[in-house]
């Protein structure tokens, strides 16, 4: 069950999608998500999916690994459902006994879970097409002007990649525990929410200990080899924006606007 | 000129109480005086505790003597001016290849080091491949480190270490965690260094087979230095070595208590069941 996130998992294979520069990538994604919450009609989502479409095939990673995060969102996505069709007033579409549904809540419903699963699946794209050092090295260079306000761009990036590489070990070694619990008569799977909660404690406190000997380990593994903060830095991977990344850049541009305008003249 | 030289190294470690209040001083590292010249090849050996670690941060400049100085390549360890530079010259390698890789990819692993030496981008790249190549990993450079064997991982972080062109090498137990191939590997990795490189290495392990191609050989004990000899010079002192907490390979061991139990001639150490064979045939 631990093995199904796929969020910060790198899929490799050569693809135009992977040789992007990360920071077109991260200003696409941002601006494919601001997308999908400008448009108002099936319209704008019928567009913004056949683009999300285009751009699953272009980055030539199997589908599979895309609703592999969605595993995650699925009581979210439950809930959103729920409460919007129970309580969303209007003109009735399906009564009984005290529950109503009506169109409105239908059509709320069905947006929001069109917007949160193309979220996830066009947040997806980029984070299995760029190595997690490639996109913090995007963000740091993206983020580069706060550091005139004295935020330590750099400390925060190195942080935050340094987080994702340690997800994954983090999940192995959350297994392992809850395995070797497992044989010595733990119980994580009956009992209500409130009891299965306290199961947990067992888990949590080892890998607690154990995430902070490993990050004691790191800080003395990047001193050693000389790590001493982003100033004296050099980059063995420069960003430096080619022709695609340009080609990118003005086809976003296109989509945003094509998006945009199509939703408000036909509206469905 | 020495390429490492401790005098009177002594490192303490406080221990406190809940409280904070000061409990005991423990001497983890006891007035060690060591003197490595450049090229060699040295293992230290010594049980859990034996002060083997403490010694090895030292090298690195990650822990400062409490009395006593350690000068690397003729730097002094505890001026602060000099500790980029003593960390470029001792690389070091741990214990857990997980806790030690930073990158996603290995090669951007690799070229850490090198990034946070500020060497320009053409010859970042120049570095990682030779260095992957010098351990065999070129091959996987664009795989993801979480795909790789134990030893497979632990090569990476010594080409880690590589990249950033050091004289010499501290591996701290850096086959700890490894299975008997992954082991293999490593140590296979390491002579190369030594042979073919010239790095000076500095080999912790508590492993007695991985110390028989050594030059010299530490045994610690207590934070001192209990043995110094080459490994046929320490092997064939199998009952010290028993005294502290050490066990020796079993071909040598039977090859000792033979020789105990009556056959006098026998060589005084041996490292593997041909050399017995033949010692005993000749016999």
């Amino acid at each position: 069950m631990i093995k199904d996130i796929t969020l910060g998992q790198y899929y490799q294979t050569d693809s135009i999608i992977h040789r992007l520069d990360p920071r077109v990538k991260l200003v696409a994604t941002v601006f494919f998500i601001i997308s999908l919450f400008v448009v108002r009609g099936f319209t704008g989502f019928i567009l913004a999916g056949l683009f999300l479409v285009f751009a699953i095939k272009l980055s030539k990673v199997p589908f599979k690994f895309m609703v592999r995060g969605m595993k995650a969102i699925i009581f979210l996505l439950l809930f959103a459902v729920v409460f919007n069709l129970f309580l969303t007033p209007g003109e009735p579409a399906v009564s009984f006994w005290k529950i109503t549904i009506t169109w409105e809540g239908i059509r709320l419903a069905l947006t929001l879970t069109t917007r949160l699963i193309m979220l996830i699946m066009g947040s997806s794209v980029m984070t299995l097409t760029t190595t997690p050092n490639n996109l913090t090295d995007g963000m740091e260079k993206l983020m580069k002007p706060l550091g005139y306000i004295k935020v330590p761009v750099h400390e925060v990036v190195m942080m935050m990649s340094i987080a994702l590489r340690f997800i994954p070990i983090l999940f192995k070694e959350t297994d392992k525990i809850m395995k070797a619990q497992i044989a010595r008569g733990a119980d994580f799977e009956s009992g209500n929410l409130i009891k299965k909660a306290k199961s947990l404690v067992p888990l949590l406190v080892p890998l607690f200990i154990s995430a902070f000997r490993r990050a004691n380990d790191l800080a003395m593994a990047m001193e050693a080899r000389c790590y001493r903060g982003g100033d004296h830095r050099t980059k063995m991977k420069p960003l430096v924006y080619k022709t695609r990344d340009r080609f990118a850049y003005l086809g976003m541009l296109i989509y945003l606007i094509i998006t945009i305008f199509a939703d408000r003249m036909i509206p469905l | 000129m020495n390429i490492i030289k401790t005098q009177k190294l002594t490192f303490e470690y406080i221990r406190r109480d809940d409280e904070g209040n000061v409990e005991g001083i423990t001497k983890a590292v006891d007035e060690v005086d060591i003197e490595v010249e450049a090229g060699e090849f040295i293992a230290i050996l010594g049980h859990n505790g034996s002060g083997k670690s403490t010694l090895a941060k030292h090298l690195n400049a990650i822990l400062y003597p409490t009395e006593g100085s350690v000068y690397i390549d003729g730097k002094d360890t505890s001026e602060d001016g000099n500790i980029w530079e003593i960390r470029q010259i001792a690389g070091m390698v741990f214990q857990n290849p997980d806790n030690q890789i930073i990158g996603q990819v290995v090669e951007e692993d690799v070229g850490f080091g090198p990034e946070n030496m500020g060497v320009p981008t053409a010859e970042i790249w120049e570095r990682v491949s030779e260095s992957l190549r010098a351990v065999g990993m070129y091959e996987h450079r664009k795989k993801s480190p979480d795909r790789l064997s134990g030893g497979q991982k632990q090569r990476v972080s010594i080409a880690g270490v590589l990249a950033m062109h050091p004289k010499c090498i501290v591996l701290d137990e850096p086959t700890a965690m490894l299975d008997p191939s992954g082991r293999k590997e490593v140590v296979r990795a390491v002579r190369a260094l030594n042979d073919v490189e010239n790095i000076t290495i500095i080999f912790i392990t508590h492993y007695m087979e991985e110390i028989i191609h050594a030059d010299r050989v530490f045994v610690m004990d207590e934070g001192k230095i209990a043995m110094t000899g080459t490994p046929r010079e320490i092997f064939s002192r199998v009952d010290e070595l028993k005294g502290l907490r050490l066990d020796v390979p079993q071909i040598t061991l039977l090859a000792h208590e033979l020789k105990k139990n009556g056959i006098k001639d026998l060589p005084s150490a041996i490292f593997t069941v041909d050399e017995l064979l033949c010692a005993l045939k000749i016999n």
